[in-house]
């Protein structure tokens, strides 16, 4: 009974570890990541509305990325994007919502 | 006849409307509502104090600022400035040769609105233009020379009331319009605006800070910020908000940042100049 639980848990433990190594990010990953970061990064660029942690993610994410860590480079760049996205929603929103801030 | 009347007033009614849109720029009435709700919030503050920014707001400050006052700490810069407004450029002419009254006395009338180019004119940019004109290079709006030279020009019209014009022109509207955006739009990932700081919240802590109100904010640059342990000129303070609230500061003396310095001066017309100031 007991060997027959120690064979299941190590056969969970196998498959784990299989799944772990099957969804390691690869540098394709993070490349695409990187990608889609970027695009958000230069709309925000062109609505004049970036934020200083996108810079700050995407630096984390190259430096990641350069030290072979994709599964943290590929998250950096995901929150980068994330980021630019925050920004570019800001100031979409903003150009309708100003005037109710202005003093009447 | 009488439908050819007609029909060019119809023609006319149409075609102004663009110019109708302009319309609701309303400088005037936005200077009223601005004056009225900073002398109403803040009753006991005498107008004319509130170009002292954070010291009309807060006793205690403002009795550290009088004892600072008396060895001001811009002094050094004013000395410098003094002189680099007085030496000549490489062909013999000075920064006198480039503006009314040969530059003494003027700053109360900046940022002028530019027929020429449709835009805004800071003194910043002017001093740069100036600079071009006579061969020399321009200076960095973020550093130090730029600082000391606005803070002798602005020692000189010190207590001469702000006097912005905005022409009847759509350009100089829309500049002061894209200002006034500027001034209330939020950005950055702390989300504030200008206005979420400066209207909202004059007074108040942030951090161990008290804010400015907005009224008059404009005339006690450039600044000395012991913060900085050193002069700061408008861009300066400018783009470092911007970074305060964790927003990427655009060029200085870009299009934005001189088109809200158009909007905040015209508010605080009729106020004296205080320039150069000393902030915490």
């Amino acid at each position: 009974m007991r060997i027959r639980a120690l064979i299941r848990f190590a056969a969970a433990l196998s498959i784990a570890g299989f799944a772990t190594a099957a969804f390691a990010a690869t540098a394709d990953d993070y490349k695409a990541a990187l990608v889609k970061a970027d695009a958000a990064i230069k709309q925000a660029h062109a609505l004049k509305n970036e934020w200083t942690t996108t810079g700050a993610a995407i630096k984390a994410a190259k430096a990641a990325a350069d030290a072979g860590k994709f599964d943290e480079a590929v998250a950096h760049a995901q929150q980068a994007e994330a980021l630019a996205n925050g920004s570019i929603a800001q100031a979409k929103e903003q150009e309708k919502l100003w005037p109710e801030a202005v003093i009447r | 006849m009488l439908r050819k009347i007609l029909l060019a007033v119809a023609i006319v009614a149409v075609t102004a409307q663009p110019l109708l849109a302009a319309g609701d720029v309303d400088p005037q009435a936005d200077f009223k509502a601005f004056r009225k709700y900073f002398t109403e919030r803040f009753p006991k503050v005498p107008l004319n104090d509130f170009v002292n920014g954070p010291y009309s707001m807060d006793e205690g400050l403002r009795k550290q600022w009088q004892a600072k006052e008396e060895f001001p700490p811009y002094d050094f810069a004013l000395d410098k400035g003094k002189q680099m407004f007085s030496t000549p450029f490489k062909n013999g002419k000075t920064y006198a040769d480039c503006f009314p009254n040969k530059g003494i006395g003027v700053r109360q009338m900046y940022p002028i609105f530019d027929e020429k180019s449709g835009q805004i004119i800071t003194l910043d940019v002017a001093i740069n233009q100036c600079r071009e004109a006579n061969g020399e290079k321009p200076y960095d709006y973020l550093k130090d020379d730029m600082a000391a030279l606005t803070a002798y020009m602005a020692f000189t019209s010190r207590g001469k009331p702000m006097d912005i014009k905005i022409p009847n022109d759509p350009r100089a509207l829309a500049a002061y319009k894209k200002g006034e955006e500027y001034f209330y739009s939020r950005r950055g990932q702390f989300n504030l605006s200008c206005a979420g700081c400066h209207v909202q919240n004059p007074g108040n802590h942030i951090r161990t800070e008290v804010l400015a109100p907005a009224l008059g904010i404009m005339n006690a640059l450039p600044i000395y910020r012991s913060e900085w342990g050193g002069m700061g000129s408008t861009s300066r303070r400018l783009t470092t908000c911007n970074s305060q609230i964790r927003g990427v500061p655009l060029p200085a003396e870009s299009e934005e940042y001189r088109d809200v310095e158009y909007f905040l001066s015209y508010m605080a017309n009729g106020l004296p100049i205080s320039g150069p100031g000393a902030r915490p």
